[in-house]
C-alpha cells in the first residue's frame, strides 16, 4: 500500500480561512443534527425527511466523485437503484434483518461500482462520463428484463424488517431515528475521507492529474477507489430509500435519476460537504411541490401558464440546469462560502 | 492613414494577463517599416507573451498596440491579422490532419496594410524547394527544418508585411539555421518588417537592426546594432552570452 | 430457402435491412456528435432532442402548412440548424473555457427543456407520420421484397455521410475545420473567423441530426422520448469508434446497427444491450476505441 504522505506542492492550500470555515460548519452541522432529532416533535412528516436524507446521502456520495475527484459519473442511478432492488429483494424474499439488507445493498453497489469504474477509468475526460452513462443504461435494460425486479411495476411491498432482528422498524418515527443515525454516520465518514490524506490526494488529482502522476502516484488506482467508495455510499442511500418508501422501481435506475443527483450537487455546490445536502433538499422539495409553487407564482404574477408548472418537471429541471451552468456554477453553498470574508 | 513613416508596430504601456497572472508590465516598443528587431531576454521574461499579446492570444490586455498605424488592442484575434501581421508561433503549429500543401495554403490571403498581395504558391516553392517536393506529405511528417520553412512560408502567402517570428531557429541543425538567416536577410531586402524572439544570440545578432532586452515583463534595455559591442557586458550578465 | 438458423433468408435480410436503418441513424448522429466535439470540445447531449425536433418539424410542416416530406427534408434541417446557431451564440459560447463537464450538463439542460416543451404541448403519445407516396410499398428484388422507404433511408444517410466526409477531408472548408480542431488559436491568428466557424459547425452538426430526424419520422414514432434512448446508444457508438475519424464514425455506426439487427434474430432479449456489450469488449481490448485518436 503506497504511503499517503504528500509533498506540500501537491496539497491544495487551505490556510486560516479553511479552518475558520470548518469550525463554523461544525457548529452548523451540530445544529442541523439537533434539528433533525427534534423534527418529528415539530410536526414534520418523518417519511418526507427520510426521503430527503436518502437523496442527500446519495448526492453527497456522488459529490465525493465529482466535487472532490473531478470525475463526472453519469451512471450513479445504477448504483442507487441497483442497491435498492437488491436490498428490497433480500428483505422481502429472503427475510433478512434490516442491517443485513442494507449491507447487501451496499455490497451490490460496490460490485457494480467496481465493474463500472474499471471500465470507465480506462478513458479520460468526457469519455469517462459517456461510458458510465452507457453502462448504467445497460444495467437499466437488465433490470427491465429481470423478472425479480417486477419489471415495469417495480418491486413493491418492501418491508422494513427488524433492526438486528430485534427492533421493529415499521413505525415511521422509529425508523426515522435509525435513518438519521445512518445518515449522520455516513456524512461523518465522508467528512473524514475528504480531510484525510487520501481525500487530499483525490483533490490533487482533480486539480492536476499529470502533476500527481509525475510525483509517482498511480492515479488510476485512486480514482477507482474513489469510485467504489462513492458507489458504496450511494448504494447505502439507495437501499435505505427502498426500505423507507417500501418500493424500488425502474425510475431508480433510469438515467434521469443520474441526472437528478448531478443537479442536486450542482445546485447545492460541488466540492463542498454541505452543498449536496442543500441541493437534495431544494430539488426534492421542488419536485414534490412544483404544482403548488406554480399555482403560487400564477397568483403573484397573474401569468396563468405558471399554474401548469406542476406538469413540467422536465422543463423546470432543464431550466435549472441551464441557469446553474451558465450563471451559478458555485451552487448555493459555494456562493455563500464565497461571501464569507477571509479569516482574521 | 498609414504612410511610409508610420511604424509597422507600436506598443505603448502594454499590459497582459494569463487569467489572474499579470505577465506584461507596461511594454513600450517601436518597430519601423523594413526593420528587423530582436527581443532578447531570459526564459520567462515575457518575450513570447509579447508576441501573443500582439495577436490577442493572451487573456486580458491593456494599453495600446498599433499595427501599421491601426489600433488593435480591442480587436479579436481574427481581425488583427487583417492589418498585415503574420505570426509564426513557437510551437510552429503545423497541422497533422493536413498535408504540407494544405498547410501552406491554409491561411487566407489578406490584403496587407498597403494592399500588397502575398507571394504566390510558385514563388514560395521557389524559395523553399523542399516544400514542393514534400507537398503531399502529412504536415507533421516533415523534418523540423522543413516544418519551420512551412510555418514561415504559409504566412508569406497571406500578404502580411509584418512578421512575428517566435524562436524559429530552435532545435534546428546549424545548416538549416544558416538557411533561415539567409531567408530573413532576403525578406528584409524585400521590405518586410520582422520582429524576432530568439534564444540563439549568434543567430539573431547579425540580422537585427535593433534590439530590445526584456526582463520581468518589461523592456529594460533598447539599443541599435551599432551599440551591440558596448552592450555586451550587460547581455553577458543577464543572458550569459 | 431455409437456413439452419431456423429463419428464412428473406426474413434474415429483412432484419439486416432494419439493422442497417438503425445503423444509418447511429452513423449520422455520431458523425454530427464527432464533428461538434472535434471543434467545440462539447459533447452535445442535445443531439437526441434536436433529432426529435427535426422529426417533429416534419410532422408540423405537414400538419399546419401542408408541406410534404420532400420539402421538410430540406427545410427541417435548415430551421434546426438555425436553432443550433442560436443555441451556440446564446449559451454554448460561455462554457468553452470551462471544464468539459459543463458542456455535457448544459446540453443536458437544453435537452430537458426541448423535451419538456414538446411534452407540454403534445403530450407523450406519438404523432403519426407516413412515408411519402413515392417510397411506400416494397420492390421485389428476387431474393427479398425490399421495403422502399427503408432502402431510401439507408441510401440517403450513406450519401449524406459520405458527402460530409468529402467536405471535411477533401475541401478547403474542411481543411479549416480540421486545422481549427487541432489548434483554433493559430487558425484564428491567420485571420480566419474561427468563432463564426464554430457557430456554423454546431449548426451543421445539429442540422445533420434534424435530417436524420426527418428520415426517421415515418419509421420511429414521433414522441418527446424518441431521441433519448437513441442518444445513449450513440454515445456508446462514439466510445467504440472513437471521435478522431469521420469514416470511423460512419463505419462504426452502420456496423453496430447491423450487429444489433442480427442480435434481434439470434438472441432477441439481448438486442437492447448488445451495443453496450460491444462497448465493454472494445474498452477491454482497445481502450482508445477502434478508430480513436484520443485527445
Amino acid at each position: 500500500m503506497t504511503e499517503f504522505s504528500l509533498p506540500s506542492t501537491v496539497t491544495p492550500t487551505g490556510g486560516a480561512r479553511a479552518s475558520w470555515h470548518s469550525r463554523a460548519s461544525t457548529y452548523v452541522a451540530i445544529g442541523l443534527v439537533a434539528l433533525l432529532l427534534l423534527a418529528p416533535q415539530l410536526g414534520v412528516y418523518p417519511v418526507f425527511v427520510m426521503k430527503i436524507l436518502c437523496f442527500a446521502l446519495f448526492a453527497a456520495a456522488f459529490n465525493l466523485l465529482l466535487g472532490y475527484t473531478g470525475l463526472l459519473s453519469f451512471g450513479h442511478a445504477a448504483l442507487f437503484g441497483g442497491a435498492g432492488y437488491m436490498a428490497g429483494y433480500a428483505i422481502k424474499a429472503w427475510h433478512v434483518t434490516t442491517e443485513v439488507s442494507l449491507l447487501i445493498g451496499v455490497a451490490t453497489a460496490v460490485a457494480i461500482g467496481f465493474l463500472m469504474g474499471v471500465l470507465a477509468i480506462r478513458r479520460q475526460g468526457i469519455y469517462f462520463s459517456m461510458i458510465t452513462l452507457a453502462l448504467a443504461q445497460m444495467f437499466f435494460f437488465i433490470c427491465l428484463q429481470t423478472p425479480q425486479t417486477g419489471g415495469e411495476d417495480g418491486l413493491q411491498g418492501v418491508p422494513r424488517g427488524a433492526l438486528f432482528g430485534v427492533i421493529d422498524l415499521s413505525s415511521d418515527v422509529t425508523f426515522y431515528y435509525v435513518v438519521v443515525a445512518v445518515f449522520v454516520a455516513a456524512m461523518g465518514l465522508i467528512a473524514r475521507i475528504v480531510s484525510s490524506p487520501f481525500g487530499q490526494l483525490l483533490q490533487a488529482v482533480k486539480e492536476n492529474e499529470n502533476r500527481a502522476i509525475s510525483l509517482g502516484y498511480s492515479t488510476d488506482h485512486f480514482k477507482l477507489m474513489a469510485f467504489v467508495l462513492s458507489a458504496a455510499l450511494a448504494g447505502l442511500a439507495g437501499a435505505m430509500k427502498a426500505l423507507v418508501l417500501g418500493f424500488a422501481t425502474l425510475a431508480d435506475v433510469h438515467w434521469a435519476m443520474s441526472g437528478a443527483v448531478i443537479l442536486m450537487t450542482l445546485v447545492g455546490g460541488m466540492g463542498t460537504l454541505s452543498g449536496p445536502v442543500v441541493g437534495a433538499l431544494v430539488i426534492v422539495i421542488l419536485e414534490n411541490k412544483l404544482g403548488e409553487i406554480g399555482a403560487g407564482l400564477a397568483g403573484i404574477t397573474g401569468i396563468e401558464w405558471f399554474a401548469s408548472l406542476g406538469e413540467s418537471v422536465t422543463l423546470v429541471t432543464g431550466v435549472i440546469f441551464i441557469v446553474c451552468v451558465l450563471l451559478f456554477r458555485k451552487g448555493l453553498v459555494g456562493a455563500v462560502i464565497g461571501r464569507i470574508p477571509p479569516a482574521r | 492613414m498609414a504612410n511610409d513613416n508610420t511604424p509597422a508596430l507600436e506598443l505603448r504601456d502594454l499590459h497582459a494577463w494569463y487569467g489572474e497572472s499579470h505577465i506584461l508590465h507596461g511594454v513600450d516598443l517601436t518597430v519601423n517599416r523594413g526593420e528587423v528587431v530582436t527581443l532578447l531576454g531570459r526564459n520567462g521574461a515575457g518575450r513570447t507573451t509579447t508576441l501573443r499579446a500582439i495577436m490577442g492570444l493572451t487573456g486580458a490586455r491593456k494599453g495600446s498596440i498599433k499595427v501599421n498605424g491601426h489600433e488593435t488592442i480591442g480587436l479579436p484575434t481574427h481581425k488583427i491579422a487583417h492589418y498585415g501581421i503574420g505570426y509564426c508561433p513557437e510551437e510552429r503549429a503545423i497541422f497533422s490532419s493536413l498535408s504540407c500543401e494544405e498547410n501552406l495554403l491554409l491561411p487566407p490571403v489578406l490584403k496587407g496594410a498597403n494592399g500588397e498581395n502575398g507571394m504566390s504558391k510558385a514563388e514560395i516553392y521557389d524559395m523553399f524547394p523542399n516544400l514542393k517536393e514534400r507537398r503531399q506529405s502529412q504536415g507533421t511528417r516533415l523534418s523540423g527544418g522543413e516544418q519551420q520553412m512551412l510555418a514561415v512560408g504559409r504566412i508569406l502567402r497571406t500578404g502580411a508585411n509584418l512578421l512575428l517570428l517566435d524562436e524559429i531557429s530552435e532545435g534546428l541543425a546549424p545548416v538549416i539555421v544558416q538557411a533561415l538567416a539567409r531567408m530573413i536577410l532576403m525578406l528584409k531586402k524585400k521590405g518586410y518588417t520582422v520582429v524576432m524572439v530568439e534564444q540563439n544570440f549568434r543567430f539573431a545578432a547579425p540580422l537585427a537592426d535593433r534590439f530590445y532586452l526584456m526582463e520581468h515583463g518589461a523592456i529594460v534595455e533598447r539599443f541599435a546594432a551599432s551599440e551591440l559591442q558596448a552592450k555586451m557586458p550587460v547581455l553577458n550578465e543577464l543572458l550569459g552570452v | 430457402m431455409n437456413l439452419d438458423l431456423g429463419i428464412s433468408l428473406p426474413a434474415l435480410l429483412s432484419q439486416l435491412l432494419l439493422g442497417l436503418v438503425n445503423g444509418a441513424f447511429y452513423a449520422m448522429l455520431s458523425l454530427g456528435l464527432a464533428v461538434i466535439f472535434g471543434l467545440l470540445n462539447v459533447i452535445n447531449f442535445a443531439h437526441g432532442a434536436l433529432f426529435m425536433l427535426g422529426a417533429l418539424l416534419a410532422w408540423a410542416g405537414m400538419e399546419y402548412a401542408g408541406l410534404n416530406y420532400w420539402v421538410m427534408l430540406l427545410l427541417s434541417p435548415l430551421v434546426i440548424g438555425l436553432l443550433g446557431v442560436l443555441i451556440e451564440k446564446t449559451m454554448l459560447r460561455w462554457i468553452y473555457k470551462l471544464d468539459h463537464i459543463y458542456g455535457l450538463l448544459l446540453t443536458l439542460g437544453i435537452t430537458l427543456v426541448i423535451e419538456g416543451v414538446f411534452r407540454s404541448i403534445y403530450g407523450v403519445s406519438g404523432l403519426p407520420y407516413s412515408a411519402p407516396e413515392l417510397l411506400q410499398g416494397a420492390t421485389d428484388v428476387g431474393f427479398m421484397h425490399l421495403p422502399n422507404y427503408r432502402a431510401w433511408v439507408v441510401m440517403a444517410s450513406i450519401t449524406v455521410c459520405l458527402g460530409t466526409w468529402f467536405i471535411i477531408e477533401k475541401t478547403k472548408l474542411g481543411a479549416y475545420l480540421r486545422a481549427g480542431t487541432e489548434n483554433p488559436k493559430v487558425v484564428e491568428a491567420f485571420g480566419v473567423n474561427v468563432p463564426l466557424m464554430v457557430t456554423l459547425t454546431y449548426g451543421f452538426g445539429v442540422a445533420l441530426a434534424a435530417f436524420a430526424g426527418v428520415l426517421a419520422a415515418p419509421v420511429i414514432q414521433i414522441s418527446p422520448l424518441m431521441g433519448q434512448n437513441l442518444i445513449i446508444v450513440v454515445f456508446a457508438v462514439v466510445v467504440i469508434g472513437g471521435m478522431g475519424s469521420i469514416l470511423g464514425a460512419i463505419v462504426t455506426g452502420l456496423g453496430l446497427g447491423v450487429i444489433e439487427g442480427l442480435t434481434k434474430v439470434v438472441y432477441p432479449e439481448a438486442s437492447s444491450t448488445v451495443v453496450f456489450v460491444v462497448m465493454v469488449i472494445v474498452l477491454l481490448l482497445r481502450p482508445a476505441g477502434l478508430f480513436g485518436k484520443e485527445k
